[in-house]
């Protein structure tokens, strides 16, 4: 047992002393990986955290029901009611049109376009925040208030976030078709540089085998390299990632200061970056496997 | 311990190295295997290592056939032999001290032992105060008792040989006779193939004498 510890830990000695031997090219190799890593999980950084934002807005969905410009303050205080009544409605707040065009006066720097204007183009209007934000209900009760006498106009706020969601399932996909693709470069990438390790250790493993080393104790440092080289792309790819977001943070401090609000991109909890190491290291893993499999069985000693 | 019956050996193309070669080896014995250059003496070698397989007949080593050996067994058979080539198959990328670790790891020797017995193998052939010179840094003599040193450090019961005295100069080789000696005396078998006569007359060894790849006498 501790002989067999003892040789695992110079197989893993063995395999840093082949990196610090060379140092740029292992540089590279990492680079490389961590780059190819780095685009599909940026991706899925920067999905995870739209989708963060969408949630919280598409969870508070209201409708807005604008009146026809005709209604006049009874018609408003019997669709109040009507809707105050309803069993699906949580809660009514009326926009008279005078304040909308005061809103709209303040908010928006148009001061001079309305007060040019002849009349208050703007309708009453109510906000109504539904008691269920299920999209099926959402429409039912647009559809139910449109049909009323004096509604014009039913919209429904969150629409554009839930379709935005929808959108945000399919670029999911994507994410993870581009992972598969970039995984494949990976385990590429390892596969030759254990290839090329293999034609220039050729003699080592020839005389390894000439004095009885197995098959197995000679593919365990080839299989460590690959697997540490695999582990340093995934630590590089999220050292890029966690870079870009240190730089997108800083330049959204501004922006954050300037809404008031807390905005914040968050890079990859802890079980993802755990997961990212480790598919990383098994893919380097495999490329040597395989790499491993193809050409060291070609060398036999003569 | 090691014993040829029938073995014929066929390369493609169709030269025949050995042709229905039989004999026996006892355990502790020395032989030298003689001949002209391409009279087959390699070949035997290699067959006993399992380096080549026999075209027909059977080579038993330890009561193993090597002809019917699944590859997965001969690193195990290889194990049994301590090799010596006449060009060393030094690593030139580590120190002699490493080149003679590198069976002792290959068994997954425990480490404390393992440095010892590096030290005492490169201690035997004279080399130990050189245990951190590169192969490079030693004389062609002093290669070839690292190469001993490699092959003996793990104590296999049977020393194979080939040409050891092959590009040495007559006192260096005499040297390395010495070491043979002193290996047979303690219970190795030795097999060396040679046609370094003087070798032959100083160490008196059982000769196996081969002929256009036919045992002559």
């Amino acid at each position: 047992m501790k002989a067999w510890l003892w040789h695992q830990l110079d197989s893993l000695a063995t395999t840093l002393a082949r990196f610090g031997r060379a140092p740029i090219v292992t540089l590279l190799n990492v680079g490389v990986i961590g780059i190819a890593l780095a685009l599909p999980v940026g991706l899925y950084v920067a999905l995870d955290n739209l989708r963060g934002v969408v949630r919280t807005l598409a969870s508070d969905p209201q409708l807005s029901v604008f009146l026809a410009l005709d209604a006049g303050p009874a018609d408003a205080a019997q669709i109040e009611a009507r809707l105050k009544q309803h069993a699906a409605v949580r809660e009514v707040r009326y926009v008279p049109r005078d304040q909308a065009l005061k809103e709209l006066k303040a908010s928006t720097g148009l001061a001079d376009v309305v007060d040019s204007l002849p009349s208050n183009p703007l309708p009453d209007a109510f906000v109504v925040q539904p008691r269920n934000a299920a999209p099926e209900a959402l429409e039912q009760l647009r559809d139910e208030v449109s049909g009323w006498p004096k509604v014009t106009h039913v919209q429904l706020d969150a629409a554009w976030a839930r379709r935005l969601e929808a959108g945000l399932k399919v670029a999911r996909l994507a994410v993870w078709l581009l992972a598969t693709l970039f995984a494949f470069a990976l385990v590429a990438v390892t596969f030759n540089t254990i290839r090329l390790q293999i034609l220039t250790r050729r003699e080592e493993i020839e005389v390894s085998k000439l004095i009885g080393a197995t098959d197995f104790f000679i593919r365990r440092p080839f299989l460590y390299f690959g697997a540490l080289q695999g582990l340093a792309g995934g630590i590089a790819a999220w050292a890029i990632i966690w870079a870009g977001l240190q730089l997108l943070n800083h330049g959204l401090a501004d922006l954050s200061r300037l809404y008031a609000t807390q905005i914040a991109l968050r890079h990859l909890s802890l079980d993802d970056s755990v997961s990212l190491l480790l598919f990383s290291a098994g893919l380097g893993w495999f490329g040597a496997w395989l790499s491993v499999d193809q050409h060291l069985a070609r060398i036999e000693p003569r | 311990m090691i014993s040829f019956s029938q073995v014929t050996k066929r390369y493609p193309g169709g030269l025949e190295a050995l042709r229905q070669v039989s004999l026996t080896i006892e355990a502790g014995q020395m032989v030298f295997i003689t001949g002209h250059s391409g009279a087959g003496k390699s070949t035997l070698l290699k067959l006993m290592a399992a380096l080549e397989r026999p075209s027909s007949g059977s080579v038993v080593v330890n009561g193993q056939n090597v002809a019917a050996l699944r590859p997965r067994a001969v690193p195990f058979l290889r194990r049994n032999f301590g090799l010596i080539f006449q060009d060393q198959k030094l690593l030139f990328d580590r120190t002699a001290f490493d080149n003679v670790m590198l069976p002792l790891a290959i068994t997954g020797f425990e480490r404390r032992e393992a440095v010892r017995r590096v030290r005492a193998a490169l201690d035997k052939v004279g080399l130990l105060a050189k245990e951190k010179a590169y192969p490079v840094r030693l004389s062609g003599g002093e290669q070839q008792r690292l190469a001993i040193a490699r092959a003996i450090v793990h104590r296999p019961a049977i020393l194979l040989a080939d040409e050891p005295t092959g590009n040495l100069d007559a006192a260096y080789a005499a040297e390395i006779g010495e070491l043979f000696r002193s290996f047979n005396q303690v219970g190795v078998t030795v097999v060396i193939a040679t046609h370094d006569e003087t070798l032959a007359a100083r160490l008196k060894p059982r000769l196996i004498v081969l002929k256009e790849g036919r045992v002559a006498q």
